[in-house]
């Protein structure tokens, strides 16, 4: 049973992961939350949906949500983030919830407020693993995820568009005078953390085997606290931050009671602010001064 | 006046209290994403006192100010190390703490919600409303609102020319949260039902919205927001299922061509007719 609802859990956190970092990705450089990603987590959603309903193969759903997703935020870039990026921090967060709003009608309008859901027996395959029964649903979004996570990690870390998204974060004006181009590094956070959310709402699609138009604000908002947990200028710390409230989250509910457990994992994001506003992963505050 | 304009009139009301809870803290620099649950505070203490105890309303909307206004100063210590956008991160954690508490607290209702308040008229909304934004618009006029500026525009040096700026942000979070708690009961006692729902995120939204849109320099801009945040949709009604599109596409576009709001300084002092101090 404990075994059971850890594996539940870490499924549940592979999906916060890939939001947190998505929310990461353009807090940690630009200093912006963006709230449009609830969204674009729904928008991606819905597309990877459509997909599946038409029978076209699965990675092909998850490529749609994350093109989409990224053409999106795209968008929202050059229109809500762009002309703003100069202005006190609660400017660009309005202008991007603005963007929210409008996705959000649009999906309603389009999809229809009621959940839409896959067929039962979609990925309903289980194996058994000694006390533990994990569906191959379960095991695509872990996988996935996993794969994702990975070539995120590639392309920040080991290429040199990775390198200057890292010294943008780290020093805006300094890493324009050494010749890199801020505005389309910026875009190009964006994109990456609209394709990331995207390929979530897919995921979190599966994981549900349902989506409605309401669903980004809820996921979204714990992902922020995951984004938190983890630590807002160390991207990476969503790794460890997302699976720890995926398996908090179904403990308590497997323990405590389904409703105690928002009141857990926000009481732990304000504790984590206080006490280690780095994260838990640690590092320095010093990034911290400079953004806020 | 028809009972949809009453409605819409006290959808205002209390919107704009919600309102002027932000633009107080936001005075100091802090941007508060969580009175809505301030707000949910004070309409649960306020049912409660006028339901369960019998205390009349006036009465029992002023206890649950100073309870909350209380509950606002404890809140507000700890914010102190937190600016920005890490201080909107920790009050929208406890927005949703309140609501997530609301959820499970069983003795008001828990997800049920509570009910049993007596209806209130428009009147009495805009009495509340009316008389804290005069209120706060004194104030305004007060050396107190200067050092509030002062600790805004550059906490460091206000601290070096000896204002206390811990007093100062600290007060501030009583004072809006006193304000969103009145907010709150007003709320509890114009729908008559309260559940935890009804204060979540999208509320802290609007309250902050409507600051940003009227016009975050001056308190009537509070008011200008509140009328537009409540009228817009109403007025956009010819766009059916759009109308929230539109309206989000509204925001980006003053937010882009009047970023400081509808209302500012000097187009309020056009509007009063009042010579500039140069």
């Amino acid at each position: 049973m404990l075994l059971q609802q850890f594996v539940n859990g870490l499924t549940l956190g592979a999906v916060y992961t890939l939001i947190a970092l998505s929310f990461a990705l353009v807090m940690g450089i630009l200093g912006v939350l963006n709230l449009a990603i609830a969204e674009l987590f729904m928008i991606g959603g819905y597309l990877g949906f459509s997909v599946i309903t038409l029978n076209l193969p699965l990675p092909l759903a998850i490529v749609a949500g994350m093109a989409g997703a990224a053409l999106i935020a795209a968008v929202i870039e050059k229109i809500g983030y762009q002309p703003l990026r100069d202005t006190p921090v609660v400017t660009p967060m309005l202008s991007t919830l603005g963007f929210s709003i409008i996705l959000q009608n649009v999906a309603t309008n389009i999809w229809g407020s009621d959940p839409l859901q896959l067929p039962d027996e979609f990925l309903g395959t289980r194996y058994v693993i000694g006390p533990i029964s994990i569906s191959s649903m379960q095991l695509i979004v872990l996988g996935a995820t996993a794969v994702l996570v990975a070539a995120l990690a590639y392309v920040v870390q080991r290429t040199s568009i990775g390198r200057a998204l890292r010294a943008v974060a780290e020093n805006r004006d300094v890493a324009r005078l050494l010749g890199v181009s801020a505005s389309r590094l910026t875009l190009l956070a964006f994109v990456l953390s609209g394709a990331l959310a995207g390929a979530a709402g897919v995921l979190i699609g599966l994981h549900y085997a349902a989506i409605t138009p309401y669903i980004g604000v809820e996921i979204g908002l714990k992902a922020i606290a995951v984004m938190v947990i983890g630590g807002t200028t160390r991207i990476w710390g969503a790794l460890v931050a997302g699976p720890l409230i995926g398996i908090i989250e179904v403990m308590t509910v497997a323990y405590g009671g389904s409703q105690v457990r928002d009141f857990v994992v926000y009481g732990f994001m304000i504790a984590i602010l206080l006490l280690r506003p780095q994260g838990i992963l640690g590092g320095t505050q010093g990034g911290q001064g400079q953004r806020v | 006046m028809s009972t949809y304009y009453a409605g819409l009139f006290a959808d205002a009301g209390i919107l704009l209290l919600g309102a002027l809870s932000v633009y107080i803290i936001l005075a100091t620099g802090q941007l508060s994403l969580g009175n809505a649950g301030l707000m949910g505070i004070g309409a649960y203490v306020t049912s409660y006192l006028t339901v369960n105890v019998g205390v009349p309303i006036t009465a029992a909307l002023t206890i649950a100010g100073i309870a909350c206004g209380a509950i606002g100063v404890v809140v507000g210590f700890p914010a102190l190390h937190l600016k920005g956008i890490y201080l909107a991160m920790a009050t929208l954690g406890f927005g949703e703490m309140v609501r997530s508490f609301f959820l499970n607290f069983s003795p008001m209702g828990g997800a049920g919600g509570f009910h049993g308040m007596k209806h209130i008229s428009v009147g009495y909304i805009w009495a509340w409303a009316g008389g804290l934004l005069i209120v706060v618009m004194l104030l305004e006029r007060s050396r107190v609102w200067l050092e509030m500026q002062a600790v805004r525009d550059d906490e460091t040096a206000a601290g070096l020319v000896g204002l206390k700026t811990t007093t100062t942000k600290v007060a501030a979070f009583g004072a809006g949260a006193a304000i969103a708690a009145i907010s709150g009961g007003l709320f509890a006692h114009q729908f008559v039902y309260i559940e935890p729902g009804n204060f979540g995120f999208e509320r802290s939204i609007d309250f902050v919205l409507a600051v940003i849109l009227g016009g975050s320099t001056v308190a009537p801009g509070a008011l200008a927001g509140a009328m537009l945040l409540v009228l817009l949709p109403e007025m956009l009604r010819f766009l059916a299922d759009w109308r929230l599109a539109a309206f989000g596409g509204l925001l980006i576009v003053v937010l882009l061509v009047r970023r400081q709001g509808i209302l500012d300084r000097s187009l309020f002092r056009l509007v009063t007719f009042r010579s500039s101090p140069t």
